[in-house]
């Protein structure tokens, strides 16, 4: 299979500190690739580098042969790579539809037939559509960051802490949706600190550590690993 | 048979859509009405108003005003960008349309100290007023480009030191052969006719409101709301805010136009940084995020300011007991603290972020009708 996006010698650093140094991983189209690793370890800096907020120092990131290095926020949406931000951030005082029609904002065609798939995905969406977002539940804002990432239809979804302060079920919902989307052809990047059920979703994981990437493998392989139980799944020594 | 119970939320619309179609027509044809009619009574008022009157004055400033105090709005209130500019921009639009349009035969006498000024020709008062607007606009794309770089409160700094500047910059002397320095600039055409007035606004106020419902009204909402999320949605932030900017002010330099030719006279020294904290005065009043609430708003700061308590400045007598406090200043006193009294129990305005709108009321009784039919059902149960 090809490599949707091929990230080489990655360095990113900024209010003088060193966030990101020199990493290099693939992703695989069409699989769901996970970024684990503690606080700190630089996983959502690579998020933000990939869909442009943060300038990285060097390196490249290519998607689909295409440096996207040095290209603004909205370019890299329009080209199919869309990040649902760390910490849901929807829109508060705009309703669940408006929303969604603002995930869609650089596509000038109908839009009817997204919604309606959003719709279909998250059913709570569609009860609350004249909602204002920011009366939502965590969980629900969760889908509604989701949802409005997939109005772009976007051919890669990044998500960054998408389990952040949700309730055990909640987390159990997202991550059965994040099974769904990618069954539907995108292809999923995912940065997580609840390791287990990140490594358990996945089909190929990268260990973080303080800006380096410090070991790679399937989900059960990591999940096996001494090293990776000791640091992230709680095993005590 | 025990009937079950229904339960009806008030957030939820129980309607069907066939009702809410017909509400949204009937709504429509009301909504006509009342501009027709609005327009069909504006001249009668002022031709059956008393001379003497403050109405028609207030009506025409007030709603002057309103377009300013939307301008303001669209800025402070829906794109969530903090300005302080808006005299600035006024004084930008009203110079420029006094200076195209004074009569050639009148320069001379009015630019006295500057051999009549070098503008030497006069244009058609309509084609200056939306000039006045794209000189404005001009120059907020110029300021713009710097200083929408700029977070909260430094853009708010930012922005209100160029509206002084450019007040002094036309009261420099050598300037004075465009904009006569710090003399009175008059003679320009002004407008009798109150219709004139609120066509103008409504017209620019319609433009607003189209606006903010396109998806680039959505946009900048979306700004507002969350910066980040809306640039990782795709969103160019530098585009869209200059766009708002712009666009606010253009028509803050329509309305300085408009209050010229309201004035008759005007001067530099007249658009302090005290006539924006009037403007913003009645943005926070009205609703920050409220383009009706800016209109009420600003029907309500004038006429109050103006009319309303005017009889507070004058010595008033019972039998031949003089009234204590009443004198001259004593109706600033008073109208403070009705502001404070407004804004303590109206913490987000007097409209919030709603709209006024002939729909939302007629959609509110129709619930409430509804809720009271399910309400009566389930007593029967």
């Amino acid at each position: 299979m090809s490599n949707i996006l091929e990230i080489k010698d990655l360095h990113v650093s900024y209010g003088g500190i060193n966030a990101v140094k020199g990493v290099s991983f693939n992703v695989e189209q069409g699989k769901i690739i996970t970024l684990v690793g503690s606080n700190g370890a630089g996983k959502s800096t690579i998020l933000r580098s990939i869909s442009g907020l943060v300038k990285p120092q060097s390196g490249s990131i290519k998607f689909d042969g295409e440096e996207l290095i040095g290209l603004s926020a909205d370019k890299i949406v329009a080209k199919g790579v869309t990040l649902v931000p760390e910490g849901r951030r929807v829109f508060a005082n705009l309703t669940v539809l408006e929303n969604l029609k603002i995930g869609a904002y650089l596509r000038k065609d109908k839009l009817d037939d997204s919604i309606a798939y959003v719709y279909k995905l998250f059913p709570r969406l569609e009860e609350r559509s004249w909602q204002l977002a920011g009366t939502l539940s965590g969980g629900e804002q969760q889908m509604l960051a989701v949802g409005r990432a997939l109005m772009s239809k976007p051919r890669l979804i990044m998500m960054d802490e998408p389990s952040l302060g949700l309730a055990p079920l909640v987390v159990r919902d997202i991550f059965s949706i994040i099974e769904t989307i990618n069954d539907a052809g995108i292809t999923v990047l995912l940065n997580e600190q609840n390791a287990n059920m990140a490594l358990k979703a996945c089909d190929w994981g990268y260990v973080m550590e303080t800006g380096s990437i410090i070991m790679d493998g399937d989900g059960e392989t990591l999940l096996a690993n001494e090293q990776v139980k000791e640091a992230y799944l709680g095993k005590t020594k | 048979m025990k009937k079950t119970k229904k339960v009806q939320s008030p957030l939820l619309d129980k309607r069907s859509a066939a009702d809410i179609a017909r509400t949204k027509k009937i709504s429509l044809v009301v909504s006509a009405a009342l501009v027709v009619v609005l327009f069909a009574a504006l001249p009668v008022v002022q031709k059956v108003t008393p001379d003497d009157s403050m109405l028609i004055p207030v009506l025409k400033k007030g709603v002057i005003y309103s377009l300013i105090a939307v301008s303001m709005n669209l800025l402070n209130g829906f794109t969530g960008l903090f300005s302080l500019g808006q005299a600035g921009f006024m004084l930008i639009g009203a110079y420029t349309y006094a200076i195209l349009t004074i009569p050639v035969e009148s320069r001379a006498n009015i630019y006295l100290y500057y051999d009549g000024g070098i503008v030497q020709f006069a244009i058609p008062f309509m084609i200056a007023l939306v000039f006045a607007g794209v000189m404005a606009a001009i120059f907020a794309f110029l300021i713009g480009l710097p200083v929408l770089k700029l977070k909260s409160d430094y853009l708010a700094i930012a922005t209100l030191g160029f509206a002084e500047i450019i007040r002094t910059v036309i009261q420099y002397d050598k300037f004075g052969p465009l904009t006569n320095g710090s003399n009175l600039l008059r003679k320009f055409p002004t407008q009798e006719s109150i219709v004139f007035y609120f066509a103008v606004v409504g017209f620019c106020i319609a433009i607003i409101a189209l606006l903010l419902r396109s998806t680039y009204g959505r946009a900048f909402k979306a700004i507002r709301d969350d910066e980040i999320a809306a640039e990782a949605m795709g969103i160019n932030l530098a585009h869209h805010k200059r766009l708002a900017f712009v666009i606010s002010s253009f028509f803050a330099g329509v309305g300085g136009a408009l209050l010229a030719m309201y004035q008759g006279t005007i001067q530099a020294q007249t658009f302090k940084t005290s006539l924006t904290y009037e403007i913003l005065l009645i943005v926070v009043i009205g609703g920050i995020g409220s383009l009706s609430g800016s209109v009420i708003g600003s029907f309500l700061y004038v006429a109050s300011c103006e009319w309303w308590l005017r009889t507070l400045d004058n010595e008033h007598f019972i039998g031949t007991f003089k009234l204590p406090l009443m004198r001259s200043g004593f109706r600033m006193v008073v109208f403070s603290v009705i502001i404070m009294v407004v804004v303590l129990f109206f913490r987000r305005g007097i409209m919030g972020d709603k709209e006024f709108s002939v729909y939302r009321i007629i959609s509110y009784f129709q619930n409430k009708k509804a809720q009271k039919a399910v309400k009566e059902d389930n007593a029967n149960v």
